[in-house]
């Protein structure tokens, strides 16, 4: 950059344009962005005033862009009247249980395809990433009829099981174990390591990022679906949080206040861990662009 | 470097499967391979028997419904192609596929053409950056179900912020997610307002990737800031283009959470997507085999499209695959 100007200056430049690169001026992107930024935190912020909201100010109309008090009166009926610590206990450990897995399973699996030679090997993988394509929704149905003969409909097993593993972080962690170089792992087998070792102790420390990615991956995945326990899990003390929530909107119609706290309550979790972790959020997400 | 490896690699492959072929596999190597398969196994096993008891297994298992009448307690009646003959006269089905269809055509380009301008607006270096980003990125987490309750309360046509702020304005109140002609759009405007993180970042990783000197040579051959971007940047991005197209018509064709946490499907069906249509009838009605056809429908015009798409790019030589 530095020489870039410098280069500028020598060479003859426009003097208008010049006078302007002088001047410390504010970008005129802020003009853009700023309202942009707003516009993406209003439905938030709109979600939190509710939550904390009076309840009878929600239903008033005109209603009022600002309450006219605080109350805690929401989140206190929430956690009083529901289920909603037991939800987010069933999330929690349905999360963790899928990364946990997820992590395990598909390091290992990624893995072997990278770097060991087998047979059956390039078949094997090639099923695996033709399954990428298929959409979850047709495989609903059989997984269904499969776990209510296993006995899994209406458990937490239910929720987690398909889950364990996937054949997009399979794909993820392959990827990553090609892009490191083999000279570490050869270092160490020459030094009498087993591949289990090799892999324990010299590849998996190298593959923080890329595990990063795939718990993130997985959190996101687990903790927001919706879909699949709406279908496995019809009692309530066993319901994940989103299917809490989703419940609520059919049993607790306009209350806005206690519905928002709810809403609060299911989201802020993953808003910290954001917060905590954008960098590896983002890289989440363009790793998941890699997925076709 | 890469093209001397990517020349020796096959070269030493050659090498060693004439040695092995030209004599039979000694007991040594012989056994050495079977060792080396047993333990590439080992590391694969569990995960391949997660996909397979979990995604290769169940595809197959619901094709073999899609041909069988079934409500999951009657012994299983095999009727052929029955199941899709009836879907394609069944209006509900077609009007599922108008609505899902609908909804692409809204999303779709909004969300890519939003990814590309939020990606180009977010790429560069000025106070508060980080903070816009943080802004535009953060509702990528919340969930669909707690998009969907957010979308209630904002868009409630009697409580809700949006008419609040037509009102102050003095315009009309609308009906929103309880009018069948605009539900969709407010489904459209939510989801992209989660997803809209995803096709920016995308599309912020790709302009980081294209070299500065490109830029700054157009424009010292005097091309203006937009032509610089419409004739250099455009055109290296387009297999993003591509690739984000896809993938976004892919993730819209399965819209099912936000509409569950929405309208249900109403007013007056308006909002009945495929996978919605698929849900009712196989969880609500037990038509297992019915649903899973629609499901296989499903795959195959997700296919088909995505087909199509690469097809349409390779002819424009627009490589993203």
């Amino acid at each position: 950059m530095a020489a870039l100007t410098s280069d500028r200056l020598t060479q003859e430049a426009p003097s208008s344009s010049e006078a302007k690169r002088r001047r410390p001026r504010i970008s005129g992107w802020h003009f853009v962005l700023a309202p942009i930024a707003l516009l993406f935190l209003t439905p938030f912020v709109q979600m939190l005033l509710a939550s904390l909201s009076p309840a009878e100010e929600l239903v008033r109309f005109p209603p009022p862009f600002i309450p006219s008090r605080l109350t805690f009166d929401g989140f206190v009926g929430l956690f009083t009247d529901t289920q909603i610590l037991r939800w987010l206990l069933n999330s929690t450990i349905v999360s963790v249980i899928a990364i946990g897995a997820h992590v395990v399973l598909c390091s290992l699996a990624g893995y072997g395809f990278a770097r060991l030679r087998f047979r059956g090997r390039d078949f094997g993988f090639l099923a695996i990433v033709a399954t990428i394509m298929i959409p979850t929704q047709l495989l609903m149905i059989p997984t269904y009829i499969m776990f209510s003969r296993l006995g899994l409909i209406d458990s937490l097993a239910a929720a987690f099981v398909p889950w364990l593993a996937s054949a997009f972080g399979i794909f993820l962690m392959r990827q990553f174990f090609l892009s490191i170089p083999v000279e570490l792992e050869e270092a160490a087998a020459l030094d009498g390591a087993s591949r289990l070792q090799t892999f324990l102790r010299v590849v998996l420390p190298l593959a923080k990022p890329a595990l990063a990615t795939l718990a993130i991956f997985t959190l996101l995945g687990a903790w927001n679906d919706l879909i699949w326990p709406l279908v496995a899990i019809n009692k309530e003390n066993l319901f994940t949080i989103q299917l809490g929530i989703a419940n609520f909107q059919s049993t607790r119609r306009t209350q806005w206040s206690l519905l928002m706290a709810s809403n609060v309550v299911a989201t802020a979790p993953l808003i910290a861990f954001f917060l905590f972790a954008q960098k590896h959020f983002i890289a989440t997400m363009t790793m998941s662009g890699l997925k076709g | 470097m890469a093209i001397t490896t990517d020349v020796a690699a096959p070269a030493q492959e050659g090498a060693q499967d004439q040695s092995t072929r030209g004599n039979r596999l000694s007991p040594q190597l012989r056994r050495k391979r079977r060792r080396e398969t047993r333990e590439g196994w080992a590391f694969v096993a569990p995960a391949m028997l997660v996909i397979l008891g979990l995604s290769i297994f169940p595809a197959a298992w619901a094709l073999l419904l899609s041909l069988q009448k079934w409500n999951g307690f009657a012994t299983p009646k095999f009727v052929g192609v029955d199941n899709y003959v009836r879907l394609i006269s069944d209006d509900e089905f077609i009007d599922a596929i108008v609505h899902t269809g609908l909804y692409v055509v809204l999303f779709v380009p909004a969300s890519v053409l939003a990814g590309l301008f939020l990606a180009v607006a977010l790429n560069r270096n000025i106070r508060f950056i980080g903070f816009y980003r943080t802004a535009i990125f953060v509702p990528f987490v919340a969930s669909a179900a707690a998009t969907g309750i957010l979308s209630t309360y904002l868009f409630s046509p009697q409580y809700g912020l949006v008419n609040n702020v037509l009102r102050v304005l003095g315009l009309p109140a609308q009906g929103w997610l309880e009018d069948p002609s605009q539900a969709m759009v407010v489904i459209a405007i939510m989801s992209l307002w989660g997803q809209a993180a995803f096709t920016t970042v995308i599309y912020l990783a790709a302009l980081q990737d294209i070299p500065g000197e490109l830029v700054e040579s157009a424009k010292i051959d005097g091309a203006s800031r937009w032509q610089a971007f419409w004739f250099v940047v455009w055109p290296q991005l387009s297999p993003v283009t591509v690739f984000v197209t896809i993938w976004q018509v892919i993730g819209a064709i399965q819209l099912f959470d936000l509409v569950y946490t929405t309208t249900r499907g109403g007013p007056l069906d308006a909002t009945k997507t495929i996978v919605y249509f698929l849900w009712e009838k196989a969880f609500k009605n037990l038509q297992f085999g019915y649903g899973s056809a629609a499901a296989y429908v499903l795959f195959l015009v997700t296919l088909l499209i995505t087909i199509g798409l690469v097809v349409y790019a390779r002819r424009r030589n627009l490589e993203a695959f």
